[in-house]
């Protein structure tokens, strides 16, 4: 009973640090979110015509294209940050503290918990950012209560899969460099998915892997969501699918790198 | 587990047996038998690449020996792990601070950790700053400190739980002299409190100041163990060392001098000596006689080198092992 109550202190001290250091150094955290940002409003009123025009068949109005972009300027977002988290993790790793950590009587867990929670804590926080300002440059829901709580829930899941899967990538890369390099593909994803034009327009060789990636369903399930599009069976299974399941494997695989001794 | 121990387990804060850890086919530890009675200092003794701070890592469960066993405070290294976690303290001999918050978070993380009362946890953060000389500087972040402070709070954030026994991996390494001398007395109050101290240091003048017992590694064994005094006592005195700028006057020198080691780089010659007047002059005596002039002559009291020598018949053993890291 005391080890749990134990562990679970270790684990709340765990994110308070993390917290402290993303309320310390929010640089690395706001320049991440910029990207995104500037993605949005580049595609809604540089390009925002043209891509109407070729989703709608002929009309241009940008206003249609802020609906179409944000769920997937979302997702961006969320891989962005974690991209952020596998950074944090490669840092604190190469810390000497790591070693204090791993000689004390704690939870051993926590320390990666810690920086879950934390991540998901500051995605969900980014998500809300840029949500609001789609909002403010035209983007409009006309989602339930409970098709929000659905669709907050969505974000939650895809934000924890990211997050585990950053973590373990920051525990197998050997500095800050190391883990923003190879968490890129990570971040490379969601422009070839149907975030940015609808995954029928794209060549026919590589429709099938932007239809089947993660991203793409995570993306139609969300906007089905929020937009009352249809999301179809197959996007809703394939998004809980590849949610839950890059949750486990992340998970699986952060805690066997983290049980393994640190490097000599 | 072992009952047929001699002594009484309770008595020795570490005991290990037969340790052993390689990294691929290099040895960094062979087999050394460590024996710490509680409420003393230790000191692991020996250059660079010696497996000091595998020692340490090992014994403080940071990684996993490859062979032997070891109680720390009466557990077993292995399968009680958390026991021992729970009675040690570890400063390592990189600075183990969180750099990105400061000095007191770093504490109040610690008494976090160690599952103290909040107001418990601000009390020895703050008496423990205070005994470190770090009350000005508890609200800046951990990087802005030097070197001196970041291992004063290292050790301060160590002693936040109330280790039993303490490793100090080279805890003077890249200190000045004034902060060393500071580090010195911090061991020293700690001992005096009851804490069992396992000191690792490439100086033999810190062990001799700190420690109730020496061991000296080389090469992943220990190659000697006993008090300053018997350490010493191998080491019959220091050495003069006679450099030569001309190779022919150098050669001319290593021929006529006998008993002398030879550093054919630095064109330098070591002669083992005590450095008394009498000693000096019968060396000038030679050098006068062999018709030979040293660029430059100076006497070595006894450091390392020379214990290393008087044990292991190589000078400076094994620094060139080290680069491998």
């Amino acid at each position: 009973m005391s080890t749990a109550s134990h562990a679970l202190r270790d684990n709340l001290t765990m994110l308070r640090r993390n917290l402290l250091h993303a309320r310390r150094y929010p640089s690395l955290t706001l320049n991440l979110l910029l990207t995104p940002v500037i993605l949005l409003l580049l595609f809604v009123y540089v390009f925002g015509n043209v891509m109407s025009a070729g989703l709608t068949g002929g009309h241009a109005d940008r206003s249609e294209y802020v609906a179409y972009l944000v769920p997937g300027i979302l997702f961006l977002t969320a891989a962005m940050t974690s991209l952020g988290t596998a950074v944090a993790v490669a840092t604190d790793m190469t810390e000497g503290i790591m070693a204090r950590f791993r000689t004390m009587a704690i939870s051993r867990a926590s320390v990666l918990i810690g920086h879950v929670v934390g991540s998901v804590i500051q995605t969900m926080t980014a998500l809300v950012l840029v949500l609001g300002i789609g909002v403010a440059i035209g983007f409009r829901p006309n989602a339930s209560p409970v098709e929000w709580l659905a669709a907050a829930g969505l974000m939650a899941l895809v934000s924890l899969a990211l997050t585990w899967l950053a973590v373990g990538i920051g525990l197998i890369s050997p500095n800050a460099e190391g883990a923003s390099n190879i968490g890129t593909p990570l971040v490379m994803l969601p422009f070839l998915s149907s975030a940015f034009v609808p995954v029928a327009a794209m060549p026919g060789w590589f429709r099938w892997f932007a239809e089947y990636q993660p991203f793409s369903p995570f993306i139609e399930t969300l906007r089905g969501l929020l937009l009352g599009s249809g999301i179809g069976t197959k996007n809703a299974l394939l998004a809980l699918g590849w949610g839950l399941g890059l949750t486990v494997l992340g998970y699986l695989w952060s805690r066997a790198r983290f049980s393994r001794e640190p490097r000599q | 587990m072992t009952t047929n121990e001699h002594e009484p387990e309770h008595e020795l804060a570490i005991a290990a047996t037969g340790l052993r850890k390689a990294y691929g086919d290099r040895t960094v530890l062979d087999g050394i038998d460590i024996r710490v009675p509680a409420g003393t200092v230790f000191s692991l003794l020996g250059p660079n690449g010696a497996g000091k701070t595998t020692a340490v890592n090992i014994l403080s469960t940071l990684i996993a020996a490859d062979g032997g066993e070891a109680r720390i405070a009466g557990h077993d290294l292995t399968a009680e792990a958390q026991a021992v976690r729970a009675a040690i303290g570890v400063t390592g001999q990189f600075s183990a601070v969180d750099s990105l918050i400061t000095g007191e978070e770093n504490m109040l993380l610690m008494a976090d950790l160690h599952h103290l009362p909040r107001q418990r946890g601000r009390q020895v953060t703050a008496e423990l700053l205070e005994r470190f000389d770090l009350t000005e500087a508890a609200r800046k972040p951990a990087s802005t400190y030097s070197g001196g402070m970041k291992r004063r709070l290292d050790i301060a954030m160590t002693l936040v739980g109330s280790p039993r026994i303490i490793f100090l991996d080279e805890p003077t390494t890249g200190l000045d002299p004034r902060s060393r001398h500071t580090m010195w007395q911090i061991i020293r109050e700690l001992v005096s409190g009851g804490t069992t101290v396992f000191l690792t240091t490439q100086y033999l003048d810190e062990a001799d100041q700190l420690a109730d017992r020496i061991a000296v590694l080389n090469g992943g064994r220990l190659v000697a163990e006993g008090s300053p005094e018997e350490l010493k006592r191998l080491v019959p005195g220091g050495h003069v060392r006679l450099r030569f700028s001309d190779p022919a006057v150098y050669e001319r020198a290593a021929t006529a001098l006998r008993e002398t080691t030879r550093d054919d780089e630095a064109l330098a010659l070591q002669i083992p000596s005590g450095g008394s007047q009498r000693e000096l002059r019968a060396i000038l005596d030679w050098l006068d006689a062999a018709g030979v002039e040293a660029e430059e002559m100076s006497v070595h009291t006894p450091d390392l080198d020379d214990v290393f020598f008087a044990l292991t018949g190589n000078p400076v053993a094994s620094t060139d092992k080290e680069t491998v890291r």
